[in-house]
């Protein structure tokens, strides 16, 4: 398929969100409907929650040519699920630690908190979000990229 | 797989910044799509029905609509799909509104993007599984929370429709705000005798179960089958002994006790009914205060009760209940108006809370109906009102309006006069806010026929002046300062969230703001749903509103749950997690971290297996994101399927 990102000129690059259904997705949502401008980069992936989010789909995100990865859930002690943003606070904390072992900067990964009704919040993190991960720039490839030094992360 | 996608224009609402035709065109040439076409408004009649023929002409087992948010309108699609044949899940949504066509002004950017999302929801589809709901029985009973004006009209509709209620109120009677109020606005009508009866219609009905001086502890289930644990507080009397005669309220010796319901304004006696028209008439003994529960010294309260009700003893109790549906109806408090210096900060006796001045005002009040102000007990003649302290002040975290202020002080001007007729008072505005009907012309009345000098400005500050308070302000309409030597000053305090909302919030997994007002499903087309099946909202703890508007919401709420629970049973959504057996391992991380006990162990020709109970699935996937086996997979939400959509975005 090469449908896609035909005439980028390489002004957008590719973010994605993993985004809760409940909270998150809705605060974009409420975005849109307050009319809230953001940059175009992100797209975005509904799940349920963001204790669906497995790091092995970052993972793949990163490692199939994604220059950043959002995932969003509801605020802790608010999910829908009562519990299912704790399991995913825990993991992607650990997960964001572990990126440098696999040659991504951690900067391209970010987790965060926003409910239906903040649509503003939503709309400063894809902003600031964007601007970090364009201050990366493109992503390489993981060989080439400066990071990808096993030897000296593990000597860190 | 033959996919159909519908791109819809919303008529300029996305056509106006994405190339709606070109996106089709895009479409046309993804993986198994065999038909594709831009549609004016895809969820209107002719919209459907064009979805409906494409299905059958095309003939189609799969649909991709691009338009608004699925939270708006996939059920809408999914019955569509339904008609013309399909299953309802074979319907994938691209929310090219909200979060492209609105965001953003960009068109070839907002074409770029909106292809993405097409091509990710036609990759997730060619991966979605036929999936059948399951009926699932359901307890035709409902939960009321809150037992003000809005709870105790969505509770009498409840039981009227032949449900079952259960209403939990946590201070010792119902009545809520309107049991404190003397009249209301704009007819002048005594609340307690428009209140009063319905507070007996709720303690009378065969239907409702009254649980007062009680808060729910926790909830636990789904729509349809909740379990709820209430915590009833120890009032120190045994209710079903006592019969309300108040001798006990006599003989109390303390009579320092802070008086909740007359707002502080006078004392009470430590063991209480909170006032005449209390439902249920039940006497409370407030532990903070009562001798005999401090120091062990006392106990005149069992000494006289006749019928020997009193218990010191008594301990919180735990009651668990059955429902399918809850109301949610927990209202309001004021803001803590004394963050403004400018007002005394609460130094003056004299600078009260439009509250407080309701209790002075009402018969059944400290003063008995009779306006004496707090510092002397003399007639205040000069009464000075402000309003908006503490609603649209930016300054103070506080924007927004509080919708009931304006409305209330007009009354309060207009009684005053009724009570002293020889009294002016004096309201200082920002804003008339009257938008109700004959509330513009009340708000005149007490202008007009009333005499209340209404001046547009604000307060700038309170000093005493011998037994009087100065008050000085501005006058914008007449562009100058005025000073006058108030007897009584009456604030128009705004409200806020009631104290303990977020927590319910929390307990019933539903959305609030950041003032802690709920949720609603939808700001105008959902306004007593939430996000949460089976969880309604009623009266201002969704947003503050008067009176009128509260009933009209436990209405609609009693109206949401009647229709919801009118059925035996709920289709359950099959968006469940399963197992594939072969996989399974056993290991049990699913069932530790299923947060509804969804998950048991079976035990398969002496192997141990993870086994899903579909009808109390919920659908989270944390069981999938944990599995390391890759066993659990939720529908509809599979790894494939999620890795389908990332691979839609990144190998391109």
């Amino acid at each position: 398929m090469s449908v896609l990102n035909e005439s980028n000129n390489g002004k957008e690059l590719r973010i994605v969100g993993f985004l809760c259904n409940w909270c998150s997705y809705g605060g974009a949502d409420t975005a849109g409907v307050g009319r809230f401008t953001q940059p175009t980069d992100l797209r975005i992936v509904r799940l349920p929650c963001s204790g669906r989010v497995n790091p092995l789909f970052i993972v793949k995100a990163l490692l199939n040519g994604a220059d950043g990865v959002l995932v969003s859930g509801c605020h802790p002690r608010d999910c829908h699920y009562a519990e299912g943003n704790f399991y995913a606070r825990r993991r992607l904390e650990v997960f964001k630690r572990l990126l440098p072992t696999l040659g991504i900067d951690p900067r391209r990964f970010e987790y965060t908190w926003v409910s239906a009704s903040e649509g503003q919040r939503w709309q400063k993190v894809v902003s600031e979000f964007t601007q970090q991960v364009h201050a990366l720039g493109p992503a390489k490839f993981v060989a080439d990229a400066p990071e990808f030094d096993v030897l000296k992360v593990c000597a860190e | 797989m033959r996919i159909g996608v519908f791109i819809c224009h919303c008529g300029s609402n996305i056509a106006g910044t994405v190339d709606v035709a070109q996106v089709a065109a895009n479409a046309a040439k993804m993986p198994d799509v065999a038909f594709a076409v831009d549609t004016m408004y895809a969820c209107s009649e002719p919209g459907q029905q064009a979805i409906e023929e494409a299905v059958k002409q095309h003939k189609l087992t799969g649909v991709v609509v691009a338009s608004c948010s699925p939270r708006m309108h996939e059920p809408t699609f999914r019955r569509a799909v339904e008609r013309a044949g399909l299953n309802r899940y074979m319907i994938e949504m691209a929310n090219i509104r909200e979060q492209v066509s609105w965001i953003g002004k960009d068109k070839e950017a907002n074409t770029r993007k909106a292809t993405d999302l097409v091509h990710m929801a036609v990759e997730k589809l060619r991966l979605n599984r036929v999936l059948i709901p399951k009926q699932i029985p359901v307890t035709r009973k409902v939960l009321v929370v809150g037992g003000g004006v809005a709870g105790i009209q969505a509770a009498l509709d409840c039981a009227e429709g032949g449900m079952e209620v259960v209403m939990v109120e946590r201070e010792p009677s119902i009545g809520g705000k309107m049991s404190k109020l003397d009249k209301t606005f704009p007819t002048i009508d005594c609340s307690s005798c428009v209140l009063g009866p319905k507070m007996v219609d709720v303690a009378q009905n065969d239907h409702i179960d009254l649980f007062t001086y009680s808060e729910v502890e926790s909830i636990t289930g789904y729509v349809g089958n909740f379990e709820v644990t209430i915590r009833k507080k120890a009032p120190y009397v045994d209710w079903e002994k006592c019969t309300g005669c108040g001798i006990c309220t006599e003989k109390c010796p303390n009579k320092k006790s802070f008086d909740r319901h007359n707002e502080g304004m006078g004392t009470t006696t430590s063991i209480n009914i909170p006032f005449p028209q209390a439902i249920p008439k039940k006497a409370t003994i407030n532990a903070a205060t009562c001798r005999k529960l401090v120091d062990g010294k006392c106990g005149v309260c069992a000494k006289v009760c006749p019928s020997g009700a009193i218990n010191y003893e008594q301990e919180d109790e735990l009651v668990t209940v059955k429902v399918g549906a809850v109301v949610a109806a927990t209202g309001y408090d004021f803001m803590d108006w004394t963050v403004y210096r400018e007002y005394g900060a609460g130094r003056y006796k004299d600078v009260i809370t439009s509250l407080q001045y309701e209790r002075l005002l009402s018969a059944s009040g400290p003063t008995e109906g009779h306006i004496k102000r707090p510092s002397d007990g003399k007639e205040p003649k000069n009464i000075v009102f402000i309003q908006c302290v503490g609603s649209r002040d930016v300054s103070i975290g506080r924007p927004y309006c509080s919708g009931f202020c304006c409305m209330y002080t007009a009354k309060q001007a207009i009684l005053t006069k009724d009570h002293i007729p020889d009294s002016q008072s004096y309201v200082f505005y920002m804003d008339i806010r009257s938008p109700g009907k004959a509330y513009d012309e009340f708000t005149r009345r007490a202008q007009e026929e009333y005499g209340a000098q209404y001046l547009r400005g604000r307060v700038s500050t309170i000093v005493p002046l011998g037994d009087k308070l100065l008050v000085r302000g501005a006058d914008t309409l007449a562009g100058q300062q005025v000073e006058i030597e108030a007897d009584l000053v009456v604030l128009a305090v705004g409200g806020e969230a009631a104290h303990g909302a977020p927590q319910l919030a929390e307990k019933l997994r539903i959305s609030y703001d950041s003032y802690g007002f709920f949720m609603e499903g939808h700001v105008k087309l959902k306004p007593v749903e939430t996000n949460t099946a089976g969880v309604f909202l009623a009266g201002a703890c969704q947003g503050l509103k008067d009176i009128p508007a509260s009933v009209a919401q436990g209405s609609a709420a009693a109206a949401k749950a009647l229709g919801l629970l009118s059925k035996d049973t709920l289709e359950s959504d099959p968006q469940t997690a399963s197992v594939d057996l072969k996989r399974c391992v056993g290991c049990g991380k699913c069932w530790n971290v299923c947060p509804f006990g969804a998950i048991r162990e079976m035990d398969m020709r002496g192997q141990i297996k993870a086994e899903v109970l579909e009808a109390v699935c919920q659908g989270c996937g944390l069981c999938n994101a944990t599995c390391p086996q890759g066993a659990i997979q939720l529908s509809h939400f599979t790894d494939n399927q999620v890795l389908a959509e990332v691979e839609a975005l990144c190998r391109c």
